[in-house]
């Protein structure tokens, strides 16, 4: 088949024009060391994923410039941001850089609308790219504007910091876990939209997280932290089916797939996707078609077989994978299988049912999809 | 009783706006190093800083007294340069009341900047606020409280300054006579009544204005603006 360019997964599109991105910080604290390095390609959204006191919110303070010490380099495309070898350490309100912390931080002596206006206007009028309605819209914020801070829920007011800082329009965005206050439902609401926001206004974004569930609809690349250096990182489907992070994972990620929704099914609700040329069934999704979908499938959810499905089965979703190779999962009596599924896929699966089918690296088999998750809340059994 | 001269209220008025918004000025850089330095200077600056709270108002005014002379250390280059002398004149006085007061201002605002959560300060930072910017914009509206507080102190502390007043002042009517100079003078000439008037009225005065801040200060209470 000859994949078009529409086909191509999002990370390598336009990979030639793509600024890298390069950073590297060594600092010491009282009993915590730095030692970051990351060179990556700076589009759509980085993760930074890693158990608390990894150093994920350092990392990110040394990006921006708010961490001086240590020894530090700094780069993304042209700009060099810092670079001690030759002095160089740009401040941080040249930088361009925006953060949205933890907490909101909200300026409490303004008004929402002067909060939000507040980096607006300290940014060259030739530089603002981002539109006002466009963020206030999709952050759903309109309403708030004439507010006073101190009157808000945790969720408005994080809403009112991310579009504080957009609206600054920064060449690079830092987000630390800025979900961590909000509840579930909120959740939902944010995460795609952080997502368009990436896609539509072209602004790189880091984004911290303690949980890759959290990450898996937004995150083009991913990158793991464990004890202030960076374990992994690249394009987020194969960093998260490496066998040997299955323990940053917390077991659950069995790889993602990308495809396309391909059309919907009114009758028995559902969408068709397809992901390279194959095809998969979720439930029925929002999406245009036409429209990018990660598909997250969970290693436990897999069942592995080696010959086809003959119709006597309720298994909606079968794809055909070969078997890349085989590894310890930690358990004794379980195994990790990695797949090319039209992507990397994790299956666990028994040891005795390692051993019944007689599985080998380079083997054609089948893989039954149990479940399907489509990003935070939203797993449907799909049997 | 003698007429009554409401003239030395009026110039104890105006030597206290004059000093306090000229501390303010002052006070808030300074206020912002001590609270933020690690400079070795710090604690000889604070104490130099809080050295009117202690030293009796004469041991001030007679070194002022010389500093402010024709041949002082500061009324020296001051006559060279503008042509005046400094000694018993209005601009005398307010220097030596910027020292004596100086410590209401900044003890206040030193103690906010301290507390105060810098996160608010690094947010602005990373829209685009050059650090003077989100300074004035961001640091010095979290403290209007204190900024407040400092203003009735340093106000309040300069209305009723008498020592310092005594030693530089030289009691010129219509120029350097204030308030407590003028007060202090009719007790002298067993002219009670007078004395009664102003006292009672400066009584009054500063009664009613710190009743005035510390309600509007308790009103204002809102959840995060307390440093």
């Amino acid at each position: 088949m000859n994949p078009s360019a529409s086909d191509a997964p999002l990370h390598t599109a336009d990979q030639d024009s793509v600024q890298q991105m390069t950073a590297r910080f060594h600092l010491d604290f009282p009993g915590f060391a730095l030692r970051a390095e990351l060179h990556t390609p700076a589009a759509g959204v980085i993760a930074v994923v890693g158990p608390s006191g990894c150093g994920k919110t350092t990392l990110l303070r040394c990006m921006a410039g708010l961490e001086r010490g240590g020894q530090g380099f700094f780069q993304m495309g042209d700009t060099v941001w810092r670079d001690d070898m030759h002095g160089i350490f740009q401040p941080l309100h040249q930088r361009g850089i925006g953060y949205v912390f933890q907490e909101p931080h909200l300026f409490l002596h303004m008004s929402v609308r002067a909060n939000l206006r507040y980096g607006l206007k300290r940014t060259p009028p030739s530089q603002r790219r981002v539109p006002w309605d466009q963020v206030v819209a999709m952050l759903g914020i309109g309403e708030l504007l004439e507010r006073r801070p101190h009157g808000l829920s945790g969720g408005e007011a994080q809403r009112v910091a991310i579009a504080r800082a957009l609206l600054a329009a920064p060449r690079l965005l830092l987000m630390d876990e800025p979900l961590a206050a909000l509840d579930i439902g909120r959740k939902q609401g944010i995460v795609p939209f952080i997502l368009r926001l990436s896609r539509e206004l072209g602004i790189p974004m880091v984004y911290v997280s303690h949980a890759v569930d959290e990450v898996l609809q937004v995150a083009d690349t991913l990158v793991i932290m464990d004890k202030g250096a960076v374990v992994a990182a690249g394009v987020f489907g194969d960093v998260c089916s490496r066998p040997e992070l299955a323990g940053y994972m917390g077991e659950e990620i069995g790889g993602v797939l990308e495809g396309r929704v391909q059309r919907h099914d009114v009758e028995y609700d559902l969408t068709l996707v397809r992901v390279d040329e194959q095809r998969l069934f979720v439930p029925r999704q929002a999406a245009a078609v036409g429209e990018r979908l990660r598909i997250h499938i969970h290693s436990r959810d897999i069942t592995l077989a080696t010959a086809p499905p003959d119709g006597n089965t309720s298994a909606l979703n079968v794809l055909r994978a070969r078997v890349e190779g085989i590894y310890e999962s930690g358990h004794p009596h379980a195994v990790l299988v990695k797949l090319d599924a039209g992507g990397p896929l994790l299956a666990k699966i028994t040891r005795k049912s390692l051993d019944t089918l007689g599985l080998q690296p380079g083997q054609q088999i089948y893989a039954y999809i149990k479940t399907v998750m489509l990003g935070q809340g939203f797993s449907a059994n799909n049997r | 009783m003698s007429e009554l001269d409401l003239t030395p209220v009026w110039i104890s008025l105006r030597l206290a706006g004059v000093t306090t918004i000229i501390l303010l000025v002052l006070a808030t850089p300074l206020a912002w190093w001590l609270a933020h330095t690690r400079s070795r200077l710090r604690p000889l600056v604070e104490s130099t800083v809080a050295l009117p709270l202690v030293l009796p108002p004469t041991v001030l005014g007679f070194y002022f007294l010389l500093a402010l002379g024709p041949h002082g250390w500061i009324g020296g280059p001051w006559q060279s340069v503008t042509g005046s002398v400094l000694s018993f004149t209005f601009t005398g006085l307010v220097i030596a009341s910027l020292f004596y007061s100086l410590p209401f201002v900044v003890q206040p605002l030193q103690n906010t900047f301290e507390s105060m959560d810098g996160r608010h300060l690094e947010a602005a930072w990373c829209l685009r606020a050059t650090p003077f910017d989100a300074f004035v914009t961001i640091a010095v509206p979290m403290a209007a409280r204190s900024y407040v507080t400092a203003a009735v102190l340093g106000f309040a502390h300069t209305l009723g300054e008498f020592g310092v007043v005594l030693m530089v002042g030289g009691s010129i009517p219509g120029k350097t006579k204030v308030l407590s100079i003028a007060i202090y003078e009719r007790v002298e000439n067993l002219d009670y009544t007078t004395a009664h008037y102003l006292s009672g009225g400066l009584l009054v005065f500063s009664f009613a204005v710190l009743l005035l801040v510390y309600t509007l200060n308790r009103r204002g209470e809102t959840p995060g603006l307390r440093p």
